[in-house]
Order: structure tokens, then sequence, then C-alpha cells
């Protein structure tokens, strides 16, 4: 980013309420101009409120948010002018076609009705709808229904887009046309602002993660960052013998130079690897030490291990949380270093 | 393009560099007007249509309904024949009919915000109340509909208006104003309310008394005085005063005059608590 220029997105103190439900609480985040910047968090952790202020969709309790150097609250015209959002849920009209949809777009954002059908019919065929354009939203697939809502993003080529959670749901090959689109919007100069509940999604993509609970960011990093302090990988071992695992828990606490996590399954334990190489290594130890191994597994740490390294707490659904009144100072603002 | 793409189908597949181009020939037009951004809502309520015409039930089975069941009810008791009560009741059922028809103004714009697309809408560049007027515009060609089946079923039933074709048009577009206004009532509970059933009944509790309780029927001269307190003042019963004064050759211009300001007031008010209560809808 160099020094003159605005950050695409810039929030301090973004707080929001519903009632007694604090969905947003003292957000801070700040996206470099042209970044594809990830917000990490579990169901009801505010993602969607916090973007919906963003968009000039809802407006703050308090604090400042600013889009592309404009007020979200002051200047929205501005905003809306430059910026897109594709929301979670219904971001198209499921009673019209898709060709349908987009040429409505296209005359709401000033195109002429030839232009407007000329850019839709571009559109469906970047995004491999052709064939589909003519029916109804409503008998789309999943995948195809994601693609429609960003192609209806992109009428008019946004200088920022904000994507809230547009993997959820899909399969792993729809997940992946859709991260192919998202790398194309990014290498084609706009800023993507995206949501998701997946550690590895946001890993893949983004170029800075916002990992947030509870309407606030607990960490903040490049994935390299977050990942040295969530560790890399988690390794899972499961024994033959559950007599065993005391012993193989002091063996891979030793080679692994980690704390060892066991949970309810008296075979299994699993440890956080800041270093794959020495995997390998740890499991020969415990073959050596006669340890039986019935299988073991490298995989990268989920949102819920992220959470518990991070908060020392499960990232349980907020709202089913928000009745009993647990208190959520537990979670401290952790600065993630490289 | 890097990515395998073996064992992608090819009309699933999306193409990274066709995304890029996509993006690339992209033009940024100027925003549109709020008249042009209307329209293309207008368009949008058009094309439901088109996918779903059996939404047009309401429009042309109901004006039937009320206008044969009406007629051979009470006509010989009121009028002594069904044709010369014809003449005075086919403008008030047609009034009653296109007002009954307004609730599904607000029973429609309910439903779509609930489906989330105004998020949409609302993040656009546009004149915001376009997304409301577009809609409008569509109920005033479902007005129009209803209108025209009752008045062709009226004719062969024996309707024959004095004031010819002008007036029944006069006649015919004093509703469409006063029916536009309404809608603006529905827009604002539509935003309002939670659940399509409360707002149903609540739109049926303000009709049904509003049209009934009016000079459709019966001569108000016959009711209890206080009845006809509240008969006389019913903006119903000034419309349905017009509407037979246009269509027979009357003078009525007070009550057009009248019409014409309570439209404009309903507009007045209810225009901006809608705008107020659709920026507020979370
Ligand atoms: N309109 C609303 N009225 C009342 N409460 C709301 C409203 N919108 C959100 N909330 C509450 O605010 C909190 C944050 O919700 P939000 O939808 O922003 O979370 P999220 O991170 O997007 O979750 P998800 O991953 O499930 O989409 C939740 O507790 C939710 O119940
Ligand atoms: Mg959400």
């Amino acid at each position: 980013m160099n020094g003159s220029a605005h950050p695409a997105v810039y929030v301090d103190g973004l707080v929001k309420h519903f009632g007694s439900t604090r969905a947003v609480d003292g957000l801070q985040i700040e996206v470099a101009p042209g970044a594809l910047y990830g917000v990490l968090g579990p169901n009801g952790a505010g993602k969607t409120t916090a973007l919906r202020m963003l968009a000039t969709l809802l407006r703050p309790d308090a604090g400042t948010a600013r889009v592309l150097g404009h007020d979200v609250v002051t200047e929205p015209k501005l905003i809306r002018r430059r910026v897109s959002m594709t929301g979670q849920f219904a971001s198209v009209d499921e009673d019209l076609s898709g060709r349908e949809n987009l040429v409505l777009l296209g005359r709401l954002w000033g195109h002429r009705w030839r232009d407007a059908a000329t850019r839709a019919d571009g559109l469906l065929e970047a995004f491999g709808l052709t064939d589909a354009a003519g029916r109804q939203v409503k008998t789309y697939s999943g995948g195809m229904r994601r693609r429609i809502d960003i192609a209806a993003s992109i009428l008019v080529t946004p200088d920022l887009i904000f994507l809230d959670e547009p993997t959820t749901g899909l399969d792993p090959r729809s997940r992946n046309q859709v991260w192919e689109i998202v790398r194309a919007l990014v290498s084609g100069g706009t800023t993507v602002l995206l949501t998701t509940q997946y550690l590895d999604e946001a890993d893949q993509l983004a170029d800075r993660i916002a990992v947030i609970d509870h309407g606030r960011v607990i960490a903040e990093g490049s994935s390299s960052q977050l990942k040295a302090s969530v560790g890399v990988g988690v390794l899972h071992v499961r024994l033959h013998d559950p007599e065993q695992r005391l012993r193989a828990e002091e063996l891979l606490a030793r080679t692994l130079d980690a704390s060892i996590q066991v949970d309810g399954d008296p075979a299994a334990l699993s440890a956080r690897v800041t270093d794959t190489a020495r995997v390998a290594y740890a499991l020969s130890e415990l073959t050596d030490a006669g340890v039986e191994v019935a299988n073991f597994s490298l995989g990268q740490p989920s949102l819920d291990e992220v959470f518990l390294t991070l908060t020392g707490r499960p990232a349980a659904d907020q709202r089913a949380e928000d009745g009993d009144g647990l208190d959520p100072s537990g979670a401290t603002s952790q600065e993630v270093t490289a | 393009m890097s990515a395998p793409s073996t064992e992608r189908t090819e009309a699933q597949s999306v193409a990274s560099d066709a995304v890029l181009t996509a993006l690339a020939v992209g033009s940024r037009p100027e925003a549109p007007g709020g008249w042009s951004a209307s329209l293309t809502f207008w368009w949008r309520a058009m094309l439901k249509i088109k996918h779903v015409p059996e939404q047009l039930f309401d429009v042309t089975m109901f004006p039937i309904m009320f206008l044969l069941m009406f007629t051979y009810l009470f006509g010989g008791a009121l009028a002594g024949s069904t044709s010369a009560y014809l003449q005075q009741v086919l403008p008030g059922i047609l009034v009653m009919t296109v007002a009954m028809i307004t609730m599904y103004t607000g029973l429609t714009l309910n439903r779509d915000i609930q489906k989330g697309v105004h998020d949409r809408f609302r993040s656009l560049p546009i004149w915001r109340p376009s997304t409301l007027v577009g809609p409008l515009l569509a109920d005033g060609v479902r007005y129009t509909l209803a209108s025209t089946v009752i008045l062709v079923l009226g004719l062969v039933l024996g309707f024959r208006p004095d004031a010819g074709v002008g007036g029944v048009a006069a006649g015919v577009g004093l509703l469409l104003v006063f029916c536009f206004s309404l809608s603006w009532i529905w827009t604002t509970l539509g935003i309002v309310m939670r659940s399509e059933e409360a707002l149903m009944g609540l739109s049926m509790m303000v009709l049904f008394p509003l049209t009934f309780v009016s000079n459709v029927f019966v001569p108000p001269e016959t009711l209890p005085n206080w009845l006809e307190a509240f008969v006389t003042v019913n903006p119903i019963t000034l419309l349905v005063t017009a509407m037979r004064g246009l269509m027979h050759g009357h003078a009525v211009g007070g009550e057009i005059a009248i019409v014409l300001m309570i439209s404009a007031a309903l507009v007045a008010v209810f225009g901006p608590l809608t705008m107020l209560v659709y920026r507020r809808a979370a």
C-alpha cells in the first residue's frame, strides 16, 4: 500500500447491538487496496452484521467505518457507486431466470437495455451458466447459485466487493470454482473482503486474515503469522491400546515440543504441530518405544482448534450461548506476530 | 488456466480468463435516473407475472364473482330489476374490487423483503423509492386488468354508461389515482409487519368496513343516523359517487376534488413514512 492511498476498508471501534445482543462489539479492521482479506469466524460471530454496515445497509451504533475513504454514515451514496455486496442468502431473485436477473441489475447500474443484455450474456458465459441462463434461479444447484450471486455483483466492475460466506455449503468442486472466480477478481484489481468459517479457505485465498469472535477481532495477521500462532497443523493419533496413551502423550510432548490434547476417545490424542518435519520423527519414536499406532493423520487446524488456541474455549454457536450469559471476557485480544 | 480441468464437465466450467475479460470490458455508465430505475422495477414485476401467471387469479376471478353475486343477489330487491341496479352498482363494485386488490401490494412486498433480495437493491446507487414505485406501477396494470374485466362483463350484463367511453375512462383514471395512493399504506405496513398472516388480517380489517360500509350497495339515506354519518365521510363513498357521476354524466366536481385531495394526502403521509421504515428495515 502506498502512503497516500486510503485503505479500502477502515473500521475502528465499530459497534452494533440488537436488543441485548452485541452482534458487533468494537470491531477493528484495515484492508489495503487490492488485497484479498478474509474474516474468519464461527456462526453468530457478527460477520454478516459487520458486512451489512460496511455495505451501508445497516447503521452502526458507534465507531468509525470508512469504505474507499468514505464514511458509511455520511457518504453512503459514494460508497454504493463503487462497492458490491454478495449477501450470504438470497441475493438475486429466485423467481426470475439467471439472465433476467443480470439484465435487471445491469439496468439498475445504468446500462442501456442492449448493453445490459450483452453484459449479462458475457458474464453468463464466463461463469459457465450459459446453458442455465433461461431457467428460474430457484432451479439452480448450490454452486450455480453462488456463481450467479457473484456475477450479479460485477455488472459494473466494482473497486471493492464484499462476499459473505461465498462457499458455505458447496461441494469441493463448486468451492474451487468460486475460489477461481475470487482470485480472478483480485487479479483484475478489485479489492475483496470475504467472510468464511473455514480456516483452510482463509489460508488458501486471503493475504490477511482477521479472526473474529463475539463481534471483535481476536487475532489478525497474514496466513503464516496466524498459523505460527495456532500451529501449521494438527496431528491426530489413535492407538491400538488405550493403556498406552499416557506413555504416548509423554513421548509426543517431548518430540514435538507441544502440548497434547486428549479427548473423549480413550485411545486418541492430538498435538498441535509447528514443524511438520518433526512428525515423522515423533511417530517413529512411538514405534521404537513399543507404542502401537492404529492410525494417524496430519491436518490443518479446524476453526474449532484455532479458537481453542486463541480463546481457550471451543467455537460454540454464539447464538445458542447468548441466553445463558456466558462471559466472553476470557477471550483476550491477542496480537499475532511472525 | 493453470488449475487441473480434467474432472470438469464442459457446461460447468468457469474460465478465470473469461472472468477477467468480463471484468475488464465492463464500462461504468452513469447511475440511472429515478424514473428509469422505477421502470426497471416495473419490468421486474411484469417478469414475475410472466413466470407465475396464477397470481392474476385475484384480479380476474374476484371481479367476476363480485359482480355476478351482488348484481343478482341484491338487484331485484333493491332496484326492482337487475339492469336498473347494475347502472348504480357497477361503478361501486369496480371501486370495491380494485380497492380490495390493493391489499396484495403489501403482501407481495412483504414476501419480497423476507426473501432478502432487497438487500441487493438497497446497496445499489439508485433512487431508493424506485424499488417501491416500480411495483406500484405494475399494480396499476393489475388494477387496469381488473377494471377491464368488470367493465366488459358489465357491458354484457347490460351496463350502459351515459357518458360513453370518455366518461368511463375518466372514472377508471380517478380510481387508479386513488388506489395508487391507497397502496402506500400497504407498502408501509408490508415493511413493518413481520408476518404475512398478520398483514393480511390487518388489511382485511381496514378494507372490509371501508368498502362495505359505503354507498356501494345501498343509498346512505336508508341507514341509521350514526351509520349514515360514517358512510357520508367515507372516502370510498366519495369515490363511488364521483365514478357514478363521471360514467353517467352528472356533475361531481366537488367529489372529484376531494378524492384527489385525499389521494395527495395519502401519498404525502405514507410515501415518506414508507421510505423511513424501508431505510430502517434491517
Ligand atoms: N436483525 C437481527 N435482529 C436481532 N439479532 C440479530 C440480527 N441480526 C443478527 N443478529 C444477532 O447478531 C449476532 C451476529 O449475527 P451475524 O448474522 O452477524 O453472525 P454471522 O457471523 O454472520 O453468523 P453466520 O456464520 O451464522 O452467518 C447473532 O447473535 C445474531 O443472532
Ligand atoms: Mg452470516
